[in-house]
């Protein structure tokens, strides 16, 4: 996906302004968040289950080369080959090798994001593969002229039902429908037969378990299995190196969280966890199987002060419950991660210069680092993308030259009780008999829509003084 | 027992009648009152500006100011929690202010806080005549809550103030989209995220939004004035406890 980041501004502008789609982010705002904390109270110890959780992909993540050799060994024991990717684009160029080398012709496709970070679709189809997407949101967006998601599990929260029923009857040539089931029924209906027709499936991987060499994959269609079990020869994992666990009861600790902290179920609908080629004495599974394992930025993040990020299950608590997001919604973003999360991965892999706004735009409200099933402390991520960015030089000059002068009087008590006192004054004035700034030089972003109320003119300091004196 | 009390610099210029609120809480609740005259910023816009450097030169400042005082009361949970959960990283590799530091962390407190699970306040003092009385649905700034667990304590201080009814509203918890320099560079985004919280105060139906930061106080009073509510009135929980206003 290409990097459109540097539009936030104009692009949150427009998301705003556009009252359908507040509708929908509206209603969204609290299914999840809602669902979630009905599905956590299952939990015995839904704390006790996270510090496990942190601990597990922590101790993944702080060996990753040794996890991903056993991976390699696991894996390759079972048939299946293991190939690793510096960067997205080699992902896609080696996705590409694979299915030239199979004479693929049709690619069927389960939900992958690191498949959007290796802008795959394009790739195959410039080689003469079609991908066929089979998430029924993903679907939703490639026949919708490859529109990117705005969310990294539910792809297309941003629609609403009847903008997908106006689709469908476009594209499909069918008589509109808008009842949910019957417009299901004729998505699949549509991708049936892709599925029986098609020679490779390519599937994301929630978890990739080294002690065994599996991947785990979770949905709520039962698309991944149709993606790999049933009439494709080749299967193809593309994931990140991260996404490692070492051993099976790690995944049972971590699955215990990714569903209810994501939709808010208790267990998703559909759970595979896929284990080499299809054996001699078994009866379904693909003839071959791939991993492709993708860097892109991930190894950076090791040991810098970002390398929590690498521990994220990618459940989308975060911008679930981020108040930004629910405004704006996912494309603002620009790229393939939106939300909070989203802002802290951007510009790590993307480049922080193409990125500016988004550590930038949080109220740093806290409630992602609350939701975060692993506990990755987001706004303090930002918070450090914040200084590096302060640091780099890279804020416009006015913020400089505010702070120099900001610092220089609040280390001086006399001149900032001076400060205090005049600007307390011009503020009363400013306020008027109602009390109520309407304008103000310099932050025409909070009075074009709110006014500032007026103080009453003497600072605290002074009026304390007075007291103490009288 | 002698109590700093950090004014903040929103409390000084913009409301300063909640600084003489909180000194009369504290009073009430038979501390000794310090108001050290050098005081000025605890650092909290540089840090969340990314200026780490100016950050810290504010936190040593404050460090200074305060030290030696038993406890360090502030009226807002955004510089309370700038000085009890980020100095240690504000002060990382000043292994002298860290340790300076330390001595005074465990002894900074957000205002309600600080009477609640300190001092044990039992009494409020008696309100002025012509204070507020009425409904009031109660805000939870962000850091207050998130940093530092603030959430019954203004509760059950307001639960003591005769003629104050408490009206919980929706959301209680979600942010109002202040943010500090955030609400002026997404004012767009900001606005949309406080209209929310407006909406949710009004569908509670409560007389005032009371709560406990001025970041939020001025950024919800400001949309409810510009959305044409001269009706509801924006108090500090200071303010409403004292029986100042």
């Amino acid at each position: 996906m290409q990097v459109q980041s540097m539009h936030f501004k104009a692009r949150a502008g427009q998301k705003l302004a556009d009252q359908r789609l507040q509708r929908t982010m509206k209603k969204f705002s609290t299914k999840f968040v809602g669902a979630r904390v009905t599905a956590i109270a299952e939990l015995d110890d839904f704390e006790g289950t996270r510090d496990a959780a942190i601990e597990r992909r922590m101790r993944a993540i702080e060996n990753l080369d040794v996890w991903l050799d056993i991976l390699e060994q696991e894996a390759t024991r079972r048939g299946a080959t293991v190939l690793y990717a510096e960067t997205a684009e080699q992902a896609s160029k080696l996705v590409v090798e694979i299915a030239k080398k199979h004479e693929v012709k049709k690619v069927i496709k389960s939900k992958s994001m690191v498949s959007e970070e290796m802008q795959l679709n394009r790739a195959l189809e410039a080689a003469g593969v079609t991908p066929i997407e089979t998430d029924l949101g993903e679907y939703i967006l490639q026949i919708n002229d490859n529109e990117p998601p705005s969310h990294i599990i539910a792809p297309v929260i941003h629609k609403d039902k009847e903008e997908i029923a106006d689709l469908f009857a476009k594209v499909h040539n069918k008589p509109r429908l808008t009842d949910i089931p019957e417009m299901t029924r004729e998505a699949r209906e549509v991708l049936r037969p892709h599925f029986l027709s098609a020679d490779m499936g390519v599937t994301g991987g929630n978890f990739i378990i080294a002690e065994s060499g599996s991947v785990a994959v979770v949905t709520n269609e039962g698309n991944e299995g149709m993606c790999t079990i049933v009439p494709p020869k080749v299967h193809v994992v593309v994931t990140g190196i991260e996404k490692v666990l070492p051993t099976l009861a790690d995944l049972a600790t971590v699955i215990r969280l990714l569903p209810r902290s994501a939709t808010g179920q208790s267990i998703s609908n559909y759970f595979s966890l896929l284990t080499g080629p299809r054996a001699r004495d078994e009866k379904d599974g693909p003839e071959h199987m791939y991993f492709v394992l993708v860097d892109a930025g991930r190894t950076g993040l090791i040991g810098s002060e970002f390398q929590d990020m690498l521990r994220c299950i990618r459940c989308g608590a975060c911008m679930n419950h981020c108040p930004v997001y629910q405004k704006i919604g996912g494309h603002s973003y620009g790229w393939v991660y939106p939300g909070p999360m989203g802002s802290v991965l951007s510009p790590s892999y993307v480049g922080i210069e193409k990125t500016l706004d988004l550590p930038q735009a949080s109220t740093l409200c806290g409630e992602c680092h609350v939701a975060c099933p692993v506990k990755i402390p987001l706004p303090d991520l930002l918070r450090k993308l914040r200084e590096k960015q302060f640091e780099r030089g890279l804020r416009p000059g006015v913020e400089y030259l505010s702070f120099a002068v900001w610092k220089f009087v609040a280390r001086r008590p006399a001149l900032y009780r001076l400060a205090t006192r005049i600007t307390a004054r011009v503020l009363k004035l400013m306020g008027g008999r109602q009390r109520l700034i309407r304008t103000m030089p310099l932050a025409s972003g909070w009075t074009d829509h709110r006014d500032m109320p007026a103080p009453s003119g003497k600072t605290f300091k002074e009026m304390y003084n007075e007291r103490k004196s009288a | 027992m002698r109590v700093g009390l950090l004014v903040t610099c929103l409390v000084d210029v913009m409301r300063p009648e909640i600084g003489f609120s909180a000194i009369k809480l504290l009073e009430a609740a038979g501390c000794e009152v310090v108001v050290p005259s050098a005081q000025t910023c605890c650092g909290q816009p540089a840090y969340s500006g990314g200026n780490k450097a100016a950050a810290r030169e504010l936190a040593e400042k404050l460090i200074h100011d305060f030290e030696g005082l038993d406890y360090i009361v502030v009226p807002s949970g955004s510089c309370g929690g700038t000085i009890r959960t980020h100095y240690d990283d504000i002060l990382a590799g000043h292994p002298t202010l860290l340790e300076r530091y330390a001595r005074i962390k465990p002894r900074v407190y957000e205002l309600t806080d600080f009477l609640v699970n300190v001092v044990g306040l039992d009494k409020l003092p008696t309100p002025a005549s012509g204070s507020f009385r009425g409904t009031a649905t109660y805000h939870d700034s962000c850091s207050g809550l998130r940093e530092l667990g603030v959430q019954l304590q203004p509760r059950e201080l307001l639960a003591m103030r005769e003629g104050v009814e408490l009206k919980e509203m929706d959301q209680a918890r979600a942010c109002c989209g202040f943010g500090g320099t955030f609400a002026v560079k997404y004012g767009d985004i900001s606005t949309a995220i406080v209209d929310d919280k407006c909406a949710n105060i009004h569908a509670s139906g409560a007389d005032a939004v009371v709560l406990g930061d001025l970041g939020c106080m001025l950024n919800i009073e400001g949309r409810l004035r510009r959305l044409g509510d001269h009706k509801t009135r924006v108090l500090h929980v200071a303010q409403v406890l004292s029986g100042d206003t």
